[in-house]
């Protein structure tokens, strides 16, 4: 059977489900929103490791390891494992695999990977190619600043409409099953570049693409918005939160009553970090220690989870061309 | 032609996207950062003054006594970046402590402790200048061209 639907969607004849999550976060992170949910919070930035890239590896190994102990099963037991970061050639994600020691792909989808991995990790369980795939996803706030913008000790004034790059990983357990929140369909996002070039101005470069995702989502599967409990976009802040349901009131659609971005709900607003929170483990972070158990607990019964990566480098952004943007979306139901 | 037409839709898209975006975006706090750039800068000039005339107080000459506060100026910048308190100023002060010659301290040095994980060669003494090395290229040849100009007039 054909599990296409439409121009980018599918829809899983024999949805996986999401055995288990674990959320570790820094110092910053653990005294936000979330505090309290996280599996584990570290006390500083690097967590006993002298530089902070080993740093990110450790926490996307130590989600991993949660996550797997939490779903009942061993490192063994997992057939595959989907991962990706920020950095480089995926630097973090390739030294945390290195321990693990079990087959990977890396996926780079810079902050939509967390949605990208799960995507993936549902479409090989439905095709019967394993079990138990675990997908994972790590940022860290240092280790992103030196790469993309400038060295963390430099005394320049960040704009109002900047995000604050995430500390944390996150790691979800999921495999073939009845008992628990099921993927039901997913949409595969297109590259959205509506010619914003400032990379300061992330939430607003991929606020498009959230919206041709979700609306291609609509299309493909017959779905109204209003069918979900919530839908969730990654790391928009609040000033793509606010263009996301400005460009849905301009197609006819008020989203603004189920509605939510993961990068709203990971800082308070006196912790001074501008438009809220971005990176990879934003929304996997929210989606790991607040959406899951809430899933789980049945107080959330379908969610659209939406994944939002602007795949910029410095080089691209030095030579003056606009952001690339791209969204990916998983219905996830109980 | 069909392409073409597509080129133009997206391009009006994104130029009202933009003003969207404008519209949305926070305006910066202009009022609140003039204020603070204006103390913090004006506090880092008056600390400044207070080392010159120490220096003179011990009977430096006047240019002696310049190049001494700025020794002291950029000890302190350095320092105070090595603390981690020097980028909390500047996000605040914004301007205010980046002019002044302890916001060039903070340039490099910033770049420096950063990089000091990649090695003291291709760490440190590579990447030490990314912030303040367009500044030293463009510096010097303003210098050259002014000192060709004032050496043609005079």
């Amino acid at each position: 059977m054909n599990k296409k639907r439409g121009q980018q969607s599918v829809v899983f004849s024999i949805p996986p489900i999401l055995k288990a999550t674990a959320a570790i976060a820094g110092p910053m992170e653990g005294e936000g929103l979330l505090a309290g949910y996280y599996d584990q919070v570290m006390e500083d930035d690097l967590a006993g490791y002298d530089n902070w890239e080993k740093c990110e590896s450790y926490m996307m190994e130590q989600a991993v390891t949660t996550a797997v102990k939490k779903s009942g099963h061993f490192m063994m037991d997992i057939d595959f494992l989907l991962a990706g970061d920020l950095l480089n050639q995926l630097i973090a994600t390739n030294f945390a695999m290195r321990s693990l020691g079990r087959p990977y792909l890396g996926l780079y989808g810079a902050c939509s990977t967390m949605a990208e991995s799960l995507m993936i990790g549902a479409m090989l369980l439905d095709g019967g190619f394993g079990n138990k795939v675990v997908a994972t996803v790590s940022s860290h706030h240092n280790t992103a600043e030196r790469q993309y913008r400038y060295p963390t000790e430099l005394g320049v004034q960040r704009p109002l409409v900047a995000q604050w790059t995430v500390t944390a990983a996150g790691a979800v357990v999921m495999e073939n099953g009845t008992d628990g929140p099921k993927v039901t369909a997913a949409t595969i996002g297109k590259i959205i570049d509506a010619g914003i070039k400032d990379p300061n101005t992330m939430g607003p470069a991929m606020a498009p693409a959230a919206v041709d995702t979700i609306w291609q989502h609509i299309q493909d599967i017959g779905r109204e918005p209003a069918y979900y409990d919530m839908i969730y976009t990654g790391d928009l802040g609040k000033v793509g939160k606010e263009l996301v349901i400005r460009l849905f009131r301009e197609k006819g659609i008020d989203i603004s009553r189920n509605y939510e971005d993961c990068g709203c709900m990971i800082y308070r607003e006196d912790q001074d970090i501008h438009s809220g929170a971005s990176g990879c483990a934003s929304s996997a972070a929210v989606l790991c220690a607040y959406l899951y158990p809430q899933l789980a607990a049945g107080k959330l019964k379908k969610i659209l989870f939406v994944g939002t990566g602007s795949l910029h480098s410095q080089t691209s952004y030095q030579q003056k061309e606009s952001i690339p943007c791209i969204a990916h979306a998983i219905a996830v139901e109980v | 032609m069909v392409s073409m037409d597509g080129k133009r839709e997206e391009q009006t898209f994104n130029e009202q996207y933009q003003r969207m975006v404008d519209e949305i975006k926070p305006k910066p706090t202009l009022m609140k950062n003039l204020i603070w750039a204006f103390f913090i800068g004006g506090l880092i000039c008056t600390i400044g003054q207070v080392f010159q005339n120490y220096f003179i107080g011990l009977s430096l000459t006047k240019k002696e006594a310049a190049a001494a506060t700025s020794a002291v100026m950029i000890f302190l910048g350095a320092f105070f970046t090595g603390l981690g308190v020097y980028d909390e100023l500047g996000q605040r002060a914004g301007a205010g402590s980046v002019v002044p010659i302890t916001g060039f301290a903070n340039s490099i040095v910033a770049p420096a402790m950063e990089f000091k994980r990649e090695g003291y060669v291709f760490g440190i003494g590579a990447k030490m200048f990314v912030i303040a090395g367009p500044v030293i290229v463009y510096g010097l040849i303003t210098a050259v061209v002014s000192g060709f100009i004032y050496w043609l007039l005079r």
